[in-house]
């Protein structure tokens, strides 16, 4: 597939890069907030419109930018973009912000976004950057859905509020508390690697190795060089 | 209730009962990442307190004194830059004036900007309309349930690098079961707590 097409990026997002289950990035609100699949649905979207609008916004300004301040440039776009998204949250989806609460602002923290910035954003042309956001944020929403489902599946009997399991079925809580949160997604790692299929855990190296300290570590040679100079 | 039973139930309600990685889900990835090696947690651990109780004492006076009126949409974005500064100056700081301490914790640093739980807890705070006590205690309690937290994973982790693990959770999954059942030890202290 031709590299940096709209479609190629979307692909590449929610498919073959994504987020959660390939890069495993993000992973705070991953486990916080799917308790049920709307809440995974309303996180992953909102997630995914400050992603596409910031990396749209840094591909724009890359070239003015200065190298050494990036960092905080680029968070002062990401954090515009979340209270954006908050107060719009908070004016047109009451129930849904205050289900998600203190996540949303830490949207801003959330390294999916910082690190499409620094690895795509800032050195690709507007469009496509704009369509790589929109790819990781779709991906992002789909692996929150999945997760959300499962535990609400398990945990209430329920899927998007909608029965599913029998009368008899007698639900699982742990599931929708905080072990539940692990458990699945240990669970949902271990398929993968089952059926080899790619993940930051059995990759190694050529993603972020699993953890966002090491996507941060972009973020630590900032520290270091200008410290040095 | 005096002050001191108010700091230690404060301090272990938000330590032990809430605690931030395993009920809260703030600061997992330095839970899940840095938790290799006993060692390193401690630096860890030592590192997010420092910079947790720093931050929390300055976007509190900044909160009250600046935004609180009239700029409140404004607190996610300086809150994160504060914290940003915050942690570049202390690092610049450390550096020059007490290398040792540094050598300990400077290279967690950096990573510490990424950290939800600092900025959770400084907007927790400000959105709870705390009193500073409050914000301090709160904010030092969470900081050192991220310490017991970390360095508890990381003595699992020792241990379980040796054991017969089924091939398919190798690596990430025997870690999040791991802290899986961590969650479920740690709601035992729900009931302390009335």
């Amino acid at each position: 597939m031709k590299q940096n097409t709209p479609i190629e990026r979307l692909y590449n997002g929610v498919l073959k890069e994504n987020p959660t289950f390939v890069l495993m990035l993000g992973m705070c609100p991953t486990l916080a907030v799917t308790t049920s699949a709307i809440n995974g649905v309303g996180m992953g979207l909102s997630t995914c419109a400050v992603l596409m609008m910031s990396n749209l916004i840094i591909s724009l300004l890359r070239k003015f930018i200065p190298d050494r301040v990036r960092m905080p440039a680029y968070i002062v776009v990401v954090a515009s973009f979340v209270t954006i998204v908050e107060l719009l949250m908070q004016a047109y989806v009451r129930p849904l912000y205050t289900a998600l609460g203190l996540y949303i602002p830490l949207i801003v923290v959330n390294c999916i976004i910082l690190g499409r910035a620094e690895s795509y954003a800032s050195k690709n042309p507007p469009i496509a950057s704009f369509f790589d956001g929109l790819g990781m944020g779709l991906g992002f929403t789909l692996a929150l859905t999945i997760i959300g489902a499962i535990r609400e599946l398990l945990g209430a009997g329920e899927v998007f509020g909608i029965r599913i399991m029998p009368e008899a079925f007698e639900p699982v809580s742990i599931m929708v508390m905080a072990p539940g949160a692990f458990f699945v997604l240990a669970i949902l790692t271990a398929l993968q690697n089952k059926f080899k299929a790619p993940s930051a855990t059995n990759k190694g190296d050529k993603f972020c190795s699993g953890n966002c300290a090491a996507c941060a570590d972009k973020t630590c040679e900032i520290g270091e060089r200008s410290a040095e100079k | 209730m005096s002050f001191l039973s108010t700091l230690f139930l404060g301090i272990i309600s938000a330590a032990l009962v809430n605690n931030v990685v395993l009920s809260r889900f703030l600061g997992l990835c330095p839970f899940l990442g840095v938790s290799k090696k006993t060692s390193t947690a401690l630096g860890m651990g030592a590192a997010v307190i420092a910079v947790i109780t720093l931050s929390s004492a300055i976007t509190y006076f900044i909160d009250h004194l600046i935004l609180r009126d009239k700029l409140v949409y404004l607190r996610t974005i300086v809150f994160i830059l504060i914290i940003a500064a915050l942690v570049q100056s202390v690092e610049i700081i450390l550096k020059k004036k007490i290398p040792s301490l540094y050598k300990a914790l400077g290279v967690y640093l950096p990573l510490i900007t990424t950290n939800c739980a600092v900025l959770g807890v400084a907007i927790d705070s400000a959105q709870q309309n705390k009193t500073f006590a409050d914000t301090m205690i709160y904010s030092v309690g969470t900081a050192v349930g991220f310490l017991i937290a970390i360095v508890l994973m990381a003595g699992i982790r020792e241990r379980i690098e040796h054991n017969d693990i089924p091939e398919n959770f190798k690596g990430m999954p025997i870690v999040l079961v791991t802290a899986g059942l961590m969650a479920i030890a740690f709601f035992g202290f729900k009931g302390t707590i009335g």
